[in-house]
């Protein structure tokens, strides 16, 4: 099967990343494709290669960016809702003026219409958030 | 290049307007989404209904009042607003109190008809499941 995932709310204060990490972790592992990840809403926080977690908890951040570029999964963060919570890329940046930039090594900011395309492409689109 | 494959799609809209970002940001979905010319619905229940409450008024929460994008809707072919009357019945709302939203029938002469519909729980529970996609916000 050919599942698309969109993840809704950030790491740590919200289960959705971790669930939907064990999900797609389990639905690789038993052989389906995985079209895209789409991160949105607060979501988009799960892409910011800051997060510093304590070193005895899971790094969500660094889990993402390992499978993606593992199974070369297009994990794709919303350039609106990114935008608006400072997750930016090199190029944004520069169109911003920004001194820095924070994307993850393995996500991409793109559009929504990245998010409507996953869900016409895939079998199942499956939302993870509250 | 087209894509031939269409596929029902609906916007399941449960939040109230303001308090958090999920109506807005999901409205932008709604809108970007129309541009693929898919088969597209939206519900709103629980304290998704007051997002189509008629004159919102936030001046004093200095929040953007992004209710008038909602009349954009039925130019960008999105003219089937479901709302359950179980929602709108708990929270003392009734049709008098929404927005009236309209959209112009091309297979009818461009007659301007209403794009919400007020529907029964189980009549929206029958619509959620022919979909073959479905956003929650």
């Amino acid at each position: 099967m050919k599942f698309a995932v969109m993840i809704n709310e950030g790491p740590y204060t919200h289960q959705s990343s971790d669930t939907a990490y064990q999900f797609t972790k389990a639905a690789l592992n038993q052989g389906h494709e995985i079209f895209r990840v789409f991160f949105y809403h607060d979501g988009v926080n799960n892409g910011t290669r800051f997060t510093a977690p304590p070193q005895d908890d899971r790094h969500l951040v660094n889990r993402w960016s390992e499978l993606g570029q593992e199974h070369n999964i297009d994990l794709v963060v919303c350039v609106a809702a990114a935008q608006r919570r400072g997750i930016i890329d090199e190029e944004e940046a520069k169109r911003h003026g920004k001194d820095g930039n924070n994307i993850a090594p393995g996500f991409r900011i793109s559009g929504l219409g990245q998010l409507i395309e996953a869900g016409i492409q895939a079998d199942k689109l499956i939302v993870f958030g509250d | 290049m087209s894509d031939p494959v269409v596929k029902k799609f609906m916007y399941i809209n449960r939040r109230a307007p303001y308090g958090t970002i999920y109506a807005v940001e999901g409205l932008e979905v709604v809108l970007i989404g129309a541009a693929f010319e898919q088969d597209v619905c939206m519900a709103f229940v629980d304290d998704g209904v007051y997002q189509l409450k008629k004159n919102q008024d936030t001046s004093e929460l200095e929040i953007k009042n992004f209710s008038p994008a909602y009349r954009a809707l039925g130019d960008y072919d999105v003219n089937r607003l479901y709302v359950e009357r179980e929602s709108l019945e708990a929270r003392g709302l009734g049709a008098e109190d929404l927005m009236e939203l309209t959209y112009e029938d091309e297979d009818d002469d461009w007659a301007e008809k209403p794009s919400v519909k007020i529907v029964d729980r189980e009549e929206l529970a029958n619509l959620i499941a022919e979909q073959d996609v479905i956003l929650n916000f």
